[in-house]
């Protein structure tokens, strides 16, 4: 019990006296899973537009393949990299191996079918009378992707929420290919399992407690966003 | 509108893009930065925390110290994946020199092993030899936890298995897979025994009832080396930076840092240099 105390204890001291060490850790956890978030959704979104959308050859395989990748383990994505970019890999002439950049791709590779998935789920759903409407109106493929997107936006931040959380909370792949480098490429979670493993119990909950409350700030402001276009649409139809 | 937003979407995915290509190519600039393959167990000593900065103040290199069980580390020096190795297991490295894979190997520094236990010590193995301690937990059965990675001090548990002719299986040996701190509190936790570094008990301890009962056989002596990888046999590695790596360890300046790291804190060294004493 003594110990749990400490550990909020010292967790308030390290957020607030400015540890430089910690705060590093927490800025490039922001950084990596940042980037590897908004990157994720630029693909995921549009490909889960486009088979949400369309009917065509082989969307069966490709929706297995995003299924298959939503539930792809973390650890699976970071051996994958991890033999991608070690200098013996194919790729190991670009030397990005244990560098944020090798764990940004490695993030990538989990968030994109998780934001794909839940997209191509939104828009499945969204009322197919509204698409036929829509072309009845005369609208164009781009005209009624834009409306759909209107209509799925707020599905699509749950995927970018979920993307996130999945990313932010990973250890094992970037464990595996950043190297939890001191200074470097050492995030929250790979912190805390080092802190477990040195029996620094304190600092361990302390770097848990900081992760929690940055997972949380994240998620209040994408759904402070989300609910006020919620609001915003619901004016609208009611008008 | 359709077309804004596309630039828009196009200009994002540049610029994201761009910064992906600088964040690599400040990563990467050719031969600068030094890949060291080291144990868990010493790095979460703390000892390259006190090491590396010193080090890459005076040669001007970037480490990047992965740290990992000895057998992956030698596994990654046998890939090329790593510029120069510090591990503890002397089989192991002999046998990593002859097949080439490393260009020069130094000792430098020690320290030793012990077996830790709950303090009733049930299996009786208090004052005796690592060997007959050992023995006498597989003959009363009594839980042990191995760290079963390939680590260096899983080397020497199995070592010393082999000279006690016994092969440890059963429902008393539990196999971890994990680093010498996650293996320790498990240890501590189901009240067992196992076999550690001290370097890793002096730092743990604090927190643990478990207590030291073989120490100072001379089978528990726990060496550690320092090996570059051959640039003949992998061309891209930091040959150089190897080298300077390796002089510093063992140069004067490495070698007082490792005497007196952890006594102020401990009140022993962790470890004990081998090259200047």
């Amino acid at each position: 019990m003594e110990l749990i105390f400490n550990g909020i204890k010292q967790a308030f001291i390290l957020i607030f006296t400015g540890d430089k060490e910690v705060w590093e850790i927490v800025f490039l956890t922001i950084k990596v899973s940042g980037i590897a978030t908004i990157i994720s959704m630029l693909l995921g979104i549009p490909v889960g537009f486009f088979t949400g959308l369309n009917q065509f050859h082989g969307k069966k395989i490709l929706v297995s393949f995003i299924n298959t990748g939503m539930g792809l383990p973390p650890v699976a994505a970071g051996l994958m990299v991890a033999l991608l970019l070690w200098r013996s890999g194919p790729l190991g002439f670009m030397a990005i191996m244990y560098t944020p950049t090798a764990m940004v791709i490695a993030q990538i590779l989990i968030a994109t079918p998780l934001i794909a998935g839940i997209t191509m789920a939104a828009v499945a759903q969204v009322n197919p009378k509204l698409k036929l409407m829509a072309v009845s109106l005369g609208a164009g493929r781009l005209s009624m992707s834009w409306l759909l997107f209107k209509e799925a936006k707020l599905p699509a931040l749950s995927a970018i929420i979920a993307g996130f959380g999945g990313v932010i909370s990973e250890v094992g792949a970037v464990m595996m290919v950043g190297g939890n480098i001191k200074g470097s490429t050492r995030v929250l979670t790979t912190s805390t399992v080092q802190m477990v493993r040195m029996g620094e119990i304190e600092l361990a909950i302390a770097m848990v407690l900081i992760l929690l409350f940055l997972t949380f700030l994240v998620n209040f402001i994408l759904t402070i966003i989300q609910q006020q276009d919620k609001e915003k649409w619901q004016v609208k139809y009611w008008k | 509108m359709k077309k804004r937003l596309m630039a828009l979407c196009l200009i994002l995915v540049f610029v994201l893009s761009a910064n992906i290509l600088f964040m690599a190519s400040c990563s990467g600039p050719a031969k600068k930065e030094l890949i060291l393959a080291s144990t868990t167990s010493t790095a979460d000593s703390g000892l390259f925390d006190v090491m590396l900065p010193e080090f890459e103040k005076i040669s001007g290199y970037k480490v990047k110290l992965i740290a990992v069980g000895t057998g992956e580390a030698i596994e990654m020096g046998q890939k090329g994946d790593a510029d120069v190795l510090m591990v503890h297991s002397r089989k192991a490295e002999d046998q990593f020199m002859e097949e080439g894979y490393g260009s020069v190997r130094k000792d430098v520094m020690h320290n030793d092993f012990i077996i830790v236990g709950p303090a009733e010590d049930p299996a009786q193995i208090k004052g005796k030899s690592a060997v007959d301690a050992l023995k006498a937990i597989a003959e009363s059965g009594s839980l042990f936890i191995s760290r079963a990675d390939k680590s260096g001090t899983h080397n020497k548990e199995m070592s010393i298995w082999e000279k006690a002719g016994i092969t440890p299986e059963g429902d008393w040996y539990t196999e971890t897979g994990q680093g010498m701190g996650e293996t320790l509190t498990i240890t501590q936790d189901k009240q067992a025994y196992t076999i550690a570094d001290r370097g890793t008990w002096l730092a743990m301890a604090d927190d643990f009832t478990l207590e030291i009962l073989v120490e100072g056989d001379s089978s528990l002596f726990n060496p550690y080396g320092v090996i570059a990888v051959n640039p003949e046999k992998f061309p891209d590695v930091n040959n150089e930076g190897a080298l300077a790596f390796i002089e510093y360890v063992t140069g004067e300046k490495g070698q007082a840092l490792i005497k007196d790291f952890g006594v102020d804190k401990y009140g022993q060294p962790l470890f004990y240099p081998d090259v200047i004493k």
